[in-house]
């Protein structure tokens, strides 16, 4: 116990980076994952190769290999941006990739009729896409979108090892100042459970607003 | 009858496959024509439906609406599927939105009418396939007959130039069908021109101004329902009527 109020707001300043990562990575992956998802859908050849490249190339990437080379990576061509920034661009890309994949499984679940019925009356593409079949989509991939997100909270910690503020990388200075390494791993470990549970509780209260009556 | 031809199909071919399903389709259907396309199954008469909106494109021959030859997929082609609405086999009301919901969207999406005018509209159809009691229901809650009649009057409420049928009763129980029909039967005397996929022969012959009988792919005999169904020519047609007709 001595471990956490001894040293609140190391713990504290580490909790808050991973949130930090967690929220800005999520919103990022979610808003890139639908833009790709649409793209591999499209009526247009060109998009949906491109889609899969993206998906093929991220989600076969290992992603500390990522972090690598987007932190080493992008300041060669001149791009340099705080690590925290860094580190969200990786895990946001990296993660866009399977959210992507589970919209996209979402859209096989939606029936082909539903999406004629919408071109027969007239409707574009995007408005097809948009009002009819993400809607309902978007019922039947809740459980696994949360399932990503959490993998991409726990992700988060590989930024430890590049400079950036986050919670498991509280452990070294723990480590040096002479605290059981047993103990300041299990406050960690709750640390990383408060995210991922937080999350789970969203996901859940989403579940039971939107997903499918059965 | 005087031909002011809508919709024209012209040497229309097209494959699933190694399986030929249309070949050499010519078919022209008049302004104000309700034709009926009849025939055993897998002969292509929903495709050849299909054609007509482009839900299925064609691989050789045109398809002219209007004078107008179908574009490619994309925003031309978007503006001339709702000048000509569609009623499938399974209904495909948008499962997540309202009765009312329903037959608004595209008006809204599409013909840009205000959300107001749009349900007035709506609320119109509704009342004339008699569903405006169930205007706040979800699909799900209405029989497969109601369904058929709301899908119906979410075609209509786009104002099209011509209606397509692909089988709208097939999925329907005996009990159920009629009120469908008579929905139909109503839109075919006020001069709707219609292209109607179906094994109701009761409808061919009251409604149709012509019967088309399809087999493997082909137009075999596109003529009046009382001439197809009292002396049909082919021998095809002989068999298929013998089969259906005898019980």
């Amino acid at each position: 116990m001595d471990v956490l109020i001894d040293n609140l707001s190391l713990y504290g300043e580490g909790l808050l980076g991973t949130i930090e990562l967690t929220v800005y990575a999520s919103l990022l992956a979610l808003v890139l994952g639908f833009v790709m998802a649409s793209f591999r859908v499209a009526p247009v050849g060109s998009l949906r190769v491109f889609g899969t490249v993206w998906v093929t190339v991220l989600r076969n990437t290992p992603l500390t290999l990522l972090f690598f080379a987007v932190m080493l990576g992008l300041p060669r061509f001149g791009i340099v941006l705080p690590f925290q920034l860094f580190a969200v661009l990786a895990l946001g890309c990296y993660t866009s990739a399977f959210i992507c994949e589970v919209l996209r499984s979402g859209i096989n679940t939606v029936p082909t009729g539903q999406g004629e019925a919408a071109r027969s009356l007239g409707m574009t593409f995007a408005q097809t896409l948009g009002d009819v079949v993400l809607p309902q989509a978007f019922r039947s991939v809740i459980p696994p979108v949360g399932s990503t997100l959490i993998a991409l909270a726990k992700n988060s910690a590989i930024a430890g090892s590049f400079s950036v503020t986050e919670l498991l990388g509280t452990y070294k200075p723990l480590n040096e100042m002479g605290y059981s390494i047993i103990w300041s791993f299990v406050w960690i470990a709750v640390g990383y459970l408060l995210v991922t549970l937080s999350i789970s509780a969203v996901f859940n209260v989403l579940e039971k607003r939107w997903g499918i009556a059965r | 009858m005087a031909v002011d031809p809508l919709i024209e199909l012209r040497d229309v071919n097209k494959h699933y496959g190694t399986l030929h399903v249309l070949r050499d389709i010519n078919l022209t259907v008049g302004r104000g024509e309700v034709v009926v396309v009849i025939g055993p199954s897998g002969s292509g008469k929903s495709t050849l439906c299909r054609t007509i909106n482009r839900l299925e494109p064609v691989e050789s021959g045109t398809v002219l609406l209007d004078g107008r030859p179908l574009p490619a997929e994309g925003r031309a082609l978007a503006r001339l599927r709702a000048e000509v609405g569609m009623v499938f086999q399974s209904f495909n009301l948008f499962a997540h939105k309202t009765v009312l919901a329903n037959v608004s969207l595209a008006q809204v999406k599409v013909r840009k009418r205000g959300k107001e005018e749009a349900d007035r509209r709506s609320r119109e159809l509704l009342e004339r396939v008699g569903l405006l009691a169930h205007a706040e229901k979800y699909p799900a809650q209405l029989s497969g007959g109601q369904q058929q009649r709301v899908a119906i009057a979410r075609a209509l409420a786009m104002d099209p130039k011509a209606l397509l049928f692909d089988e709208p009763t097939s999925a329907l129980d005996p009990e159920m069908i009629n009120e469908v029909l008579e929905v139909m039967q109503q839109l075919a005397r006020d001069g709707m021109t219609m292209v109607v996929v179906t094994h109701e022969m009761g409808f061919a012959r009251s409604a149709a101004n012509r019967v088309v009988f399809m087999a493997d792919g082909r137009i075999v005999e596109d003529r009046t329902p009382e001439e197809f169904f009292t002396a049909p020519e082919s021998e095809r047609a002989k068999d298929f009527l013998s089969k259906i007709l005898k019980h």
